[in-house]
């Protein structure tokens, strides 16, 4: 098991490298970024931008600059090309949001998924099934971006008034205040992962309850919902704890970008979409690190605990 | 819509004899699958519903010069248009009104000719912009654009896909380990930032180095940045139902007959997994759909003014005070199609495989 964490962590600091390097790579080989003439403006002489560039270190070979890059990312010391602002300092103040935003979204989208993957299951073929399996597809079919808009338009004060208008309260500054703001992302991001795993759990649900170890169960004489609890549900949950890990990294790894955006909550996503308008590397470059990290980082943790649950699949 | 597989499993060129008391005949999976699906009528209607949208798309140029009588990018700022036998502004202007009794001062806003379905005789049967433009021809023009993306997107992302993973299926050893690697690496990326990062980026200059020329506007960009960053959800199952097939013996019997790697990976591997491909196909079309909305949502996809779905409804963001309709009637449009190839995908899976399990990680 030691040798395996250690592989792991090998690769997955391979992986970060390589990511970086494409992150990098890209702003070098696109044309338009040439970040000493935008930084210098529209009027700027030939001696501005040549000043520009070596100040900054514009001109120095790339695997230069990328080394450099990547040890402000670690002491940092990041600055943006465009705000002259530290960059780490300001992801460091989006995170709460992101962080608020992907943990309630992601209790909210694990609860009624799986509950909505129950009932389904458990009716499967009844209207109940059909309506909830429809509802899931429409969810699973909706940009999400629109109906962060519409949601937050027609349940907003100038409408229903039942919320209010985008923006976030930081939760040490007003508890109440801060609910009240992130009910509506949370849902508006929650929708798309409640349909699908809605259909990912009612289809392992009604793949496993024909298994033998169910049948068994049953003719034990245990109660219906022990046998689904105990027996079918926590056989069908594992791809499900699989999908939960590695969309939780997602979201807050920059998938939850849109729901920001839209809700304007000031987050790392938000950050990032503003960054990537003025194509400023350095806040591309930490965000798409920090968005890799945590994917890197649960993939690793998935593949950890399914080693230690299923000895199959244990790495000789 | 996800009918239980034991409806299908029944359904063999055995039980086929049986019900039509003739003898036991040779039928292709295709056909089998055909049948199946042909008692599937959400899905068949779902496919009609996606086809319709597709024809009605593609016959936006009809539709503007016969029915709404003007083009996707033609402003109407000052004319008047006959709603009803009366004279309505599109764009009526706004400023401020005094009351001539009692002197007091209103302000009017601007405000934008709604949604007149057919009032007024096919002329913004959807509804204004805030430029005067027919939402509605915007909207099937859009259309084309969103369509084509995730097409095209689709085609060559899963047409590299199963490349890739017969190469990484066939060898194994190094080639399986390099292939691997990159769709691992393709997985870690946060790729909607990346996508938007390279939109964004491309979107001012294109892409010119070497043979490869794209200019800043082209739907090229979308669609190859679309079809890079879904490579990897394509290509790992499709690789490990290759990794599985390798190893059986017809396979076997394949190489021991003398065929060499080209014959086994498209006359005996690729058939095996064509209907996999088809699915995935099916559903990778809607998935890009809301993939190129995201994108270009964010101003990283189509560059306006040339419309897509994604980008009606990021200018309509900005006037859903005063024309919610500018948001509503693109994104309807955007879960309609996605949803009719959604329902059609399982269908086509359900029938195809009763037993696979294909699915897209969003």
């Amino acid at each position: 098991m030691a040798a395996f964490i250690v592989r792991r962590s090998v690769g997955a600091i391979l992986v970060l490298a390589a990511v970086s390097f494409i992150t990098f790579a890209i702003f070098i080989v696109i044309p338009g970024g040439d970040p000493a003439e935008r930084m210098a403006g529209k009027n700027a002489t030939d001696e501005n931008i040549a000043n520009i560039r070596s100040t900054w270190g514009f001109d120095q070979p790339f695997y230069v600059q990328y080394g450099k890059m990547m040890q402000k990312v670690f002491s940092g010391d990041l600055i943006s090309y465009t705000t002259q602002q530290n960059v780490i300092q300001e992801i460091k103040r989006g995170l709460p949001a992101t962080i608020s935003l992907a943990v309630g979204a992601a209790i909210i989208w694990l609860f009624f998924g799986v509950l909505v993957g129950v009932i389904s299951a458990v009716t499967a073929g009844r209207w109940s099934d059909r309506g909830i399996t429809i509802l899931a597809l429409i969810g699973i079919s909706m940009p999400v971006f629109w109906l962060g808009i519409l949601a937050r338009y027609y349940l907003g004060p100038e409408n229903a008034g039942i919320f209010p208008d985008g923006g976030y309260v930081p939760l040490t500054d007003n508890p109440a205040e801060w609910l009240y703001h992130m009910i509506l992302p949370w849902f508006v991001l929650a929708v798309l992962f409640i349909g699908f795993y809605g259909r990912v759990l009612r289809s392992n649900i009604l793949d496993s309850i024909n298994e033998d170890y169910v049948r068994t169960a049953k003719a034990k004489g245990l109660h219906p919902r022990r046998v689904l609890l105990k027996h079918v549900l926590r056989n069908s949950m594992i791809p499900i704890v699989t999908l939960f890990a590695l969309d939780f990294a997602g979201v807050i790894g920059g998938g939850a970008i849109l729901t920001e955006t839209v809700f304007d909550l000031q987050g790392v996503g938000q950050y990032a979409a503003r960054s990537v308008r003025s194509l400023d590397l350095p806040p591309i470059m930490a965000v798409t690190l920090l968005g890799a990290f945590f994917i890197v980082f649960f993939n690793a943790i998935v593949d950890f605990v399914y080693a230690y649950l299923d000895p199959r699949i244990r790495p000789s | 819509m996800t009918q239980q597989a034991t409806d299908f499993t029944l359904d063999t060129a055995a039980e086929l004899a049986e019900r039509e008391q003739g003898p036991i005949e040779g039928r292709s999976p295709w056909y089998l699958a055909w049948r199946r699906l042909r008692r599937n009528y959400v899905a068949l209607g779902s496919l009609v519903v996606f086809l319709l949208v597709v024809i009605a798309c593609i016959g936006a140029p009809w539709y503007a010069e016969h029915v709404a009588g003007t083009g996707p990018n033609n402003t109407h700022l000052t004319d008047t248009i006959t709603v009803n036998g009366e004279q309505v502004d599109v764009i009526s202007a706004g400023g401020t009104v005094t009351d001539p009794n009692t002197g007091q001062i209103t302000i009017k806003p601007v405000t934008v000719l709604g949604p007149q379905l057919w009032r007024a005789d096919g002329k913004y049967v959807l509804g204004a912009d805030t430029l005067g433009r027919d939402v509605a021809v915007r909207v099937l023009y859009g259309g084309r654009n969103s369509l084509l993306i995730g097409i095209v997107s689709a085609l060559i992302c899963t047409l590299v896909a199963t490349i890739l993973a017969l190469i990484a299926g066939y060898f194994g050893g190094w080639s399986d380990w390099g292939i691997t690697r990159t769709f691992d690496l393709i997985a870690a990326l946060p790729v909607i930032l990346l996508g938007i990062a390279l939109g964004a980026a491309l979107a001012i200059n294109g892409f010119h180095h070497g043979p490869i020329n794209i200019e800043s506007g082209s739907l090229w960009i979308p669609i190859l940045i679309i079809s890079v960053i879904l490579v990897a959800y394509v290509g790992r199952p499709l690789r490990g139902q290759i990794l599985s097939l390798r190893e059986k013996e017809f396979i076997e019997a394949s190489i021991a007959q003398g065929s060499g790697p080209f014959r086994v990976m498209l006359g005996e591997l690729l058939p095996n997994i064509a209907s996999t491909i088809l699915v995935f196909f099916t559903l990778i079309i809607a998935n890009n759909i809301l993939v190129e909305a995201a994108l270009s949502f964010l101003g990283a996809g189509v560059q306006p003014p040339n419309p897509s779905w994604g980008t009606l409804i990021s200018e309509g963001q900005e006037r859903i005070r005063t024309a919610p309709w500018l948001t509503i009637v693109p994104g309807t449009a955007i879960v309609l199609t996605v949803v009719a190839l959604n329902i059609f995908g399982d269908g086509l899976r359900d029938a195809l495989d009763p037993r696979a399990k294909v699915r897209i990680e969003h």
